[in-house]
């Protein structure tokens, strides 16, 4: 079983995590064509190699980062999210 | 006899078949270039050698023929799909099937026994008699039956009440069989090289170049070769190969694993898969239990197995069949499936000019096989999208007007 470090629960089984995909920034729907929009919508980069994730302990509800390696199955790094979030975001 | 056998083999008037002709160095130009010597590719390939005529036609593959996933599906062809257009399309490739060993010479070993797809829950049910009444509809053989009709058809089933979730119905798709997945790829891939079609294994594509908007050559390991047209048909890679003619897709890549088990004497005709179970189950020629489940919980290119969810696989092929406890797995796998957000492949014209799409085929690939490459052809020698794959235009994400498919395995019923 793969075991995942939870930044706030430490190593955990990584069933009991979710991943919610890639960290993108969220655009401002009234600035962006409906083109734009459905580019953010629908598309993904689904990236062969490192990507940085969010990701949740589903049963404490906690979400922060995983850095990870799509091709070898390596989780490389877990943080809080307020290591690149410095500011509340607004939407 | 023996010695007589002997002297026929050794005789040069019956000298050993050759499947495809030995490597050659790389042409500078061919006009169309196939990336990926999978079913896909190869049927493209064969499509247009015979029906339009073009033969200077070059087939890449970074590995070998059909070593993709092609090799790693769970050989199931059916029909019974949800949305008008699939059922269409899959009903096409279905018809194609039933006479592809007479069209190809060479025996698929199809088999139409019929596919049995269980219930287990009230929405189920609902989706089901739906999926029957669309499938009638457009003349495909789907039908609702009760537990005592499933009993009919597969005796050896877990019909107990005491299951954590009792099978309620099930839709009967006596369309639904299976074929040799090596021997599609190869029957293709022996039929176009016999027109003239080259085949190069361990060529991979390392670049697109694009001139104007449009393809203007293919970069490989072996050298740079000019093309007219270019189509990628790479199933597991689909958005890095995209990425090299600077085009992205709404595919997330996840695997999907599978297993056999060892073979046993034949049991068990159709195919059975369970909608609330995520596992299908269906038994070889050789009497092997092929057993295929849902992806895995997060992208990955990675194929390698994972025990856990090995393991909760096998506890839902269990709860069907409590007897496979006595079984033991031969082999198992993972393969990787292009997911889209609508379950439907995206197919025909990409933003750059002669560079075509066969991609997003997520866990619906092989049943495809013969028909996609009869569309892709046709779109490429009209330089026209087929009327046929219209609806699953990548243009339909813009509009808003996607192709949703329940009748996808991976798709939560």
């Amino acid at each position: 079983m793969k075991i995942l470090n939870c930044p706030l629960n430490g190593p955990r089984n990584i069933s009991e995590f979710i991943c919610f995909g890639e960290v993108t920034d969220m655009p401002n729907p009234n600035e962006l064509s409906d083109e734009q929009w459905a580019d953010y919508m629908w598309m993904s980069n689904n990236t062969a190699g490192v990507v940085r994730e969010w990701w949740c302990h589903a049963a404490t509800s906690y979400w922060f980062i995983v850095e990870r390696n799509t091709i070898t199955d390596e989780i490389l790094k877990t943080y809080p999210a307020n290591e690149i979030f410095k500011e509340r975001v607004e939407f | 006899m023996p010695l007589g056998l002997l002297k026929y083999g050794f005789a040069s008037k019956y000298p050993a078949r050759r499947d495809i002709p030995a490597p050659k160095d790389l042409n500078k130009s061919y006009d169309v270039v196939i990336i990926g010597a999978g079913g896909h590719g190869l049927s493209t390939a064969y499509h247009l050698a015979r029906y339009h005529g073009i033969t200077n036609v070059a087939v890449l593959d970074k590995g070998y023929i059909g070593g993709g996933n092609t090799a790693r599906n769970t050989a199931v062809v059916r029909s019974n799909y949800i949305s008008p257009e699939a059922v269409a399309f899959y009903k096409a490739s279905v018809e194609l099937f039933k006479n592809l060993a007479n069209e190809l010479g060479y025996n698929q070993m199809y088999s139409q026994r019929g596919q049995l797809t269980l219930a287990h829950s009230d929405a189920s049910v609902r989706t089901f008699t739906l999926r029957a009444e669309v499938n009638k509809h457009l003349g495909v053989r789907s039908e609702m039956v009760d537990r005592k009709q499933i009993r009919e058809i597969v005796p050896c089933l877990n019909m107990g009440k005491n299951m954590r979730f009792p099978i309620q119905a099930g839709l009967w798709h006596r369309d639904g069989g299976t074929a040799r997945h090596d021997s599609i790829a190869w029957g293709y891939a022996m039929r176009a090289a016999q027109m003239g079609v080259e085949i190069h294994q361990r060529t991979e594509v390392t670049g697109v170049n694009i001139n104007a908007g449009k393809v203007t050559a293919i970069e490989t390991n072996r050298g740079t070769i000019q093309c007219n047209h270019a189509i990628q048909a790479v199933a597991g890679m689909s958005s890095v190969v995209a990425k090299m003619a600077g085009i992205q897709l709404p595919i997330r890549s996840y695997p999907l694993q599978a297993m056999v088990t060892q073979p046993v004497k034949p049991f068990l005709d159709p195919l059975v898969s369970s909608a609330g179970l995520h596992a299908y189950v269906s038994q070889t020629a050789r009497g092997e239990i092929v057993i295929g489940g849902g992806s895995d919980p997060y992208e990955l290119y990675s194929t390698r197995s994972t025990l856990d969810l090995k393991e909760s696989l096998i506890a839902h092929t269990l709860e069907l069949f409590p007897f496979f406890a006595e079984l033991k797995l031969l082999r198992q796998w993972a393969g990787i499936t292009d997911m889209t957000p609508d379950y439907s492949p995206i197919m025909g014209e990409s933003p750059v000019k002669n560079y075509w799409l066969d991609a997003g085929w997520g866990t619906w690939g092989f049943k495809a096989t013969p028909i996609s490459g009869k569309c892709m052809a046709e779109t490429i020698a009209q330089e026209k999208t087929a009327a046929m794959i219209q609806p699953f235009h990548l243009d339909r994400f813009k509009t808003f007007k996607l192709s949703n498919e329940a009748g996808a395995t991976a798709a939560s019923h």
